[in-house]
């Protein structure tokens, strides 16, 4: 077998190279250009190298929304995934039209715009004519009031997300549990395997891939988040839901602060992929052959 | 070990079956003997894996009753039958070692950890599995796979029987020798009661002490190879066993015999004068291992036509035509065979009369 060079074939991923040159890396380039300059008007701007990425890792209000950003992500995750996959295994396995309409009922949030899903929350959670904030402040006689109550703002936002996300976990699981042949079920039947044994070694090991993907869209995706809780607390009160990449927009909007943003953003951006990288690669090592 | 009993069983898929299509499996009796070992053959959707899930319990039959050693244990759930099933597919759980795979059934049951050690190391032995016993089981080719299977329903020694639901189809050809050799010196150790499903005869027939043939959800004959050999009850079993399978001829009630498209062949009086009192479609049904050829003109040899010889090595088979029927013939290489006219006799103790597919007794 010999290997035939022709260098016209560098033409065949061209139209690759251009549509991810305008999807991705001229935008990205401009932000890196941001980044390095201080910039008064179109044709007043100073080289300032690295001083804005020096500035920003120093700022403790993107430290805190930093960690901010952490636990929000880690509640996410610890909340919606397992929440996801135990919906998915109460739902029948059996193909039929109950089965489908659970299916769209339960994927009906992931439906929904970002910005209308906020604002449903806004109303949902008023306590003069919204049902569950009614339901908190003068059924339970809680006294509720999100937009000025610190750990308020977060339930409420967390409830959202997690309305709003989990059923993305609850489709993947669901797809990976149908992929299981029966047989390892009748086996296990025959092992006389208990459920919990069960989902520990068949219906977990089996999940691992479609819950990889899970786990990193929905860290990325709440790591990313904006729209919903900007709708429903703006941030607030005070900062305690500024989540990071509403304090960039307040940084780049707010305060027109396009060196800062941008040198922010691409700090933002290493983060996420350097998170990203590394759960790949841990949950690619959980349960295969390596190790033992 | 245990005397499998399966009284009026009948299994259909559908909630409501209407008629006997309906049906994946008609009602039966069927027993299989302590110890024994038993093939359960035949085509695909003809109801074998159906028979297999109805005895360990993953199917519920819709009609009859179910017995272990005399006692009815239709309404238990699986793991209570005490039954073992090696699957289609290897079954493995990903996650554990190949120890662990083989312990999963005995730790499950509560058996004290010394004993499980015991038990895995004999199976592991006996399967060649010992050298991998740490490893992961994922990481294994799939043979070795079917063998963790397989161990799986080894590890209990006080199993009612032992299911196998066509355990070697995806195993490679050169292998699956290895693994056919493994499952007859389990049959030999072990003297709980195997039954074996498969649609290879070859499988088939050198596993099992008795076959059962089944066609379209029911038992055609149970017997032993030779049986199921020399005397076919159906034609199905004799077009379905054997390689090519049964000549069957239509032909009419002659005085002496019958007659095949004008050709008469002489037969035992008795035997004409059952067939006589039968009404039915009639065919003769003879094995080509056992129709003579001669390509001279014999005395009581029917004249024919070989249309085409092919040669298999150590023997070859010949088709011939008589009148309008072909009769195929299984030669030895030490008799000459050309294409052209040639000679038959089928010898009365080899020759069968069907009647609507039953053999006339």
């Amino acid at each position: 077998m010999q290997k035939t060079f022709d260098n016209r074939a560098w033409f065949l991923v061209l139209p690759v190279v251009l549509l991810v040159a305008f999807n991705a890396l001229i935008p990205l380039m401009t932000v890196v250009n941001y980044s390095v300059q201080d910039i008064f008007d179109s044709t007043h701007r100073l080289f300032v190298g690295t001083d804005w990425f020096k500035e920003m890792l120093r700022s403790p209000r993107l430290h805190n929304a930093l960690w901010r950003q952490l636990i929000f992500s880690g509640l996410v995750l610890l909340i919606e995934i397992p929440l996801g996959v135990l919906i998915a295994l109460m739902m029948s396995k059996k193909s039929g039209w109950k089965t489908s309409l659970t299916l769209v009922l339960v994927a009906l949030p992931l439906l929904i715009p970002w910005n209308v899903i906020g604002t449903i929350w806004v109303v949902f959670l008023r306590p003069d004519i919204g049902l569950l904030g009614h339901f908190i402040d003068s059924v339970l006689g809680i006294s509720f009031d999100y937009p000025t109550v610190p750990i308020e703002a977060w339930i409420s936002v967390m409830l959202m997300e997690v309305w709003h996300w989990t059923p993305l976990v609850v489709l993947l699981a669901y797809a990976g549990l149908c992929a299981i042949p029966d047989a390892y079920y009748q086996a296990a039947r025959i092992d006389g395997a208990s459920g919990w044994a069960v989902f520990r070694y068949i219906q977990l090991p089996k999940m691992r891939g479609v819950l990889t993907i899970a786990i990193l869209l929905r860290f990325m995706d709440s790591f990313l988040i904006y729209t919903e809780p900007f709708v429903l607390t703006g941030g607030g009160p005070g900062d305690s839901t500024t989540f990071l990449s509403i304090y960039l927009v307040k940084i780049a909007l707010g305060e027109f602060d396009v060196g800062r943003a941008g040198a922010f953003s691409i700090i933002y951006f290493l983060i996420v992929l350097a998170f990203s990288y590394v759960f790949y690669q841990a949950l690619q090592r959980v349960g295969t052959g390596e190790g033992k | 070990m245990a005397h499998v009993e399966l009284k009026g069983i009948a299994h259909s898929y559908q909630s409501s079956p209407a008629s006997p299509e309906d049906y994946a499996l008609h009602t039966s009796d069927l027993v299989w003997e302590d110890g024994g070992a038993y093939a359960l053959l035949g085509p695909s959707g003809s109801g074998k894996t159906t028979l297999l899930n109805i005895i360990s319990g993953l199917v519920h039959p819709s009609e009859g009753k179910i017995l272990f050693d005399g006692r009815d244990i239709t309404g238990l759930s699986t793991s209570q039958r005490n039954i073992a099933q090696v699957f289609q597919f290897p079954v493995i759980y990903d996650t554990m070692t190949v120890f662990d795979n083989l312990a999963f059934p005995l730790r499950n049951r509560g058996v004290p950890e010394s004993k499980v050690r015991e038990r895995v190391m004999q199976v592991a032995e006996l399967l060649e599995l010992t050298d991998n016993l740490k490893r992961r089981a994922s990481g294994l080719a799939v043979d070795a796979k079917q063998k963790i299977s397989l161990g799986r329903g080894l590890v209990r020694n006080d199993v009612a029987a032992l299911l196998f639901d066509e355990p070697l189809t995806v195993i490679d050809p050169h292998v699956k020798w290895k693994l056919r050799l493994k499952l007859k010196q389990i049959r030999q150790e072990f003297k709980s009661t195997l039954i074996y499903v498969t649609h290879d005869q070859a499988e088939a027939l050198t596993f099992a002490d008795q076959v059962m043939v089944l066609r379209e959800g029911r038992v055609v004959q149970t017997g032993s190879p030779t049986d199921l050999f020399e005397r076919p009850a159906h034609t199905f079993v004799g077009h379905f066993i054997g390689s090519p399978g049964m000549n069957l001829l239509p032909c009419v009630i002659d005085t002496a015999g019958v007659r095949v498209d004008g050709h008469s062949i002489p037969l035992d009086p008795a035997y004409i004068a059952r067939a006589r009192s039968v009404d039915g479609e009639l065919e003769l049904g003879i094995r080509p291992e056992f129709v003579r050829y001669e390509p001279q003109m014999m005395a009581d040899y029917l004249p024919v036509e070989v249309t085409e010889v092919e040669d298999l090595g150590n023997y070859r088979i010949v088709t011939t035509r008589l009148g309008k029927q072909l009769v195929k013939v299984k030669v030895g290489e030490n008799v000459s065979v050309a294409t052209g006219p040639g000679w038959l006799s089928f010898p009365p103790e080899w020759t069968y009369l069907y009647i609507d597919g039953d053999v006339l007794r």
